[in-house]
């Protein structure tokens, strides 16, 4: 399906936005608190978390709904995902640690949880730069393969998450919920249509998972 | 003549925590316009000697650095009895009750009993002491306190030869504590504690105030430890209860995870927590684009406290 921009791409590109103004009104103001530079650092981590959540939910949702129209916007939303954690690391680098690349090399190395933060970002990287429909095209059915490691993505930024935390593990829990969650969908429709195509059931309707894209 | 009347104040009349915040933020929304340039930055912390005029600065006191703001010391604290959150600590920990402050002495001392603070600060020359904070989270401040040396309240209470531990305990108040009413997370009342050597040692200090003021209580009201050598949560907050031990206590986050925090918890640029660095750090009030200070070991107190360590292997006993 063609990429069609129309009203509704404008006002949820836009809305993909909102945080990042949002964000910036916060530094502008001196509303985050006393030690502005986690503030931010977290703010950034969460909503490319949240956004990976959400890229995670449409084929659920479509599944569930019957409606069509969300997988336009995949792509889209995987994007913003990669573009928050673009910031999240740039703000690392250079508001946190200044480009002191010496620093930055022994926190890396002495610190488990940022290893996770790599391992996300990575992927999310390598899905962003074949999210191009040229790079689709080369990469044939590999293109899929690949990126089905967006799970393994999610999962990393709350282990990301999770193990730098002294203890209240609320939040990262809530994240690793709804993954799970999302991923157990995946799964159950992954046994159905293999118990259906087992069975053979002339009638019986296969449950898409197919891109429409 | 002051007349103290014990008013209660009906529920009715208490502003609901969250409108109080959003207030909070409407005001600070409003103030950000016009105080924008003097809240940004390393504005060093004004300190307002009200309440102490003629107080004497101590010896060891660093002064090549500056002070961070007050404003900032006030509303980033883990006071993990009231809250995960730091920010929210300040506005519960105004219900914390610190009139008429009684602490406990017991254990290998010649003087055991009830003291009240009132009492052991008639004894004590009250004096600043502006010390770096080292959070075990990697973050750091300087900050003046007012207080008295530990020794020199330990010495008033003569300690028994048997005497080799120093365990402190908090408050404990789970009726206006949340996280002990629903006994959260660590082992309620929270401890401490230091070895005598590291409880006499003229750095530790007994604190009743800071910036020239008596303590908020979200900063460890009315009294409180501090270690400025090692991690912050060894210098705990509001403390009830002081105990003389012929051996070392399982003190809270020790108890809660061995591995993460040691009992000695020894402020060490070369000894990483299991899970982050400890290489360096950020100072609160320092700028966007800052490089983070290099954490020095012992906080840079290495020529005070060195040798109380010169036989041990730092490594192991983290």
């Amino acid at each position: 399906m063609l990429m069609r921009i129309n009203n509704a791409w404008i006002v949820i590109s836009i809305g993909c936005l909102i945080p990042l103004f949002w964000l910036l009104l916060d530094i502008v103001s001196d509303n985050l608190g006393s030690n502005p530079i986690q503030a931010i650092h977290i703010r950034l981590g969460d909503w490319s978390l949240r956004f990976l959540c959400l890229t995670l939910a449409v084929t659920p949702i479509q599944t569930m709904t019957k409606w069509k129209g969300m997988s336009d916007y995949r792509q889209m939303l995987g994007l913003y995902a990669f573009f928050y954690a673009t910031l999240h690391l740039l703000g690392y680098l250079f508001i946190d640690h200044a480009g002191v690349w010496q620093v930055i090399g022994i926190d890396i190395f002495e610190s488990p949880y940022i290893w996770f933060g790599v391992v996300s970002y990575t992927i999310v990287f390598l899905l962003a730069i074949t999210s191009p429909k040229y790079a689709k095209k080369q990469l044939g059915k590999n293109w899929k393969k690949l990126h089905r490691f967006i799970y393994y993505s999610a999962v990393a930024a709350v282990i990301h998450y999770l193990w730098q935390l002294k203890g209240n593990l609320f939040q990262p829990l809530f994240y690793l919920t709804i993954i799970i969650f999302l991923l157990g969908f995946r799964v159950l429709v992954w046994l159905k249509n293999r118990q259906l195509s087992k069975l053979m059931v002339p009638k019986g309707r296969l449950v898409t998972l197919d891109d429409n894209d | 003549m002051i007349i103290k009347t014990n008013k209660t104040i009906p529920a009715s009349e208490i502003t609901d925590p969250l409108i109080f915040s959003q207030r909070r933020k409407i005001i600070k929304a409003l103030l950000a316009g016009t105080l924008l340039p003097s809240a940004i930055g390393n504005v060093s912390g004004k300190t307002n000697k009200s309440k102490w005029p003629d107080i004497i600065k101590n010896e060891n006191s660093i002064d090549s650095e500056i002070l961070t703001p007050v404003n900032l010391v006030k509303n980033y604290t883990n006071y993990y009895e009231f809250s995960f959150n730091k920010e929210d600590s300040t506005e519960l920990a105004q219900n914390l009750k610190t009139d008429n402050w009684t602490i406990e002495m017991a254990g290998e001392i010649e003087k055991p009993g009830h003291y009240q603070l009132e009492d052991i600060l008639k004894q004590q020359q009250l004096q600043e002491f502006v010390y770096r904070f080292r959070c075990v989270e990697a973050w750091s401040m300087v900050i003046p306190w007012v207080g008295f040396p530990l020794a020199d309240l330990i010495k008033t209470l003569k300690p028994l030869s048997t005497a080799k531990f120093v365990k402190f305990t908090s408050i404990y108040q789970p009726d206006i504590m949340p996280k002990q009413r629903i006994n959260a997370m660590l082992e309620w009342p929270y401890t401490e504690a230091l070895r005598i050597d590291e409880a006499v040692h003229p750095l530790t200090v007994m604190a009743v105030g800071m910036y020239g003021d008596v303590l908020p209580k979200q900063n460890g009201a009315a009294l409180r430890l501090v270690v400025p050598w090692k991690y912050g949560f060894k210098s705990i907050k509001a403390v009830v209860k002081i105990e003389f031990l012929k051996k070392a206590p399982l003190t809270t986050w020790h108890a809660y995870a061995p591995m993460e925090y040691g009992f000695y918890a020894n402020v060490n640029p070369a000894v990483p927590h299991p899970r982050w660095s400890q290489f360096s750090e950020r100072q609160l009030a320092s700028g966007y684009f800052t490089p983070r200070r290099q954490t020095e070991l012992f906080n840079g107190y290495a020529e005070h406290v060195a040798s109380l360590y010169s036989n041990m292997d730092l490594q192991h006993f983290y």
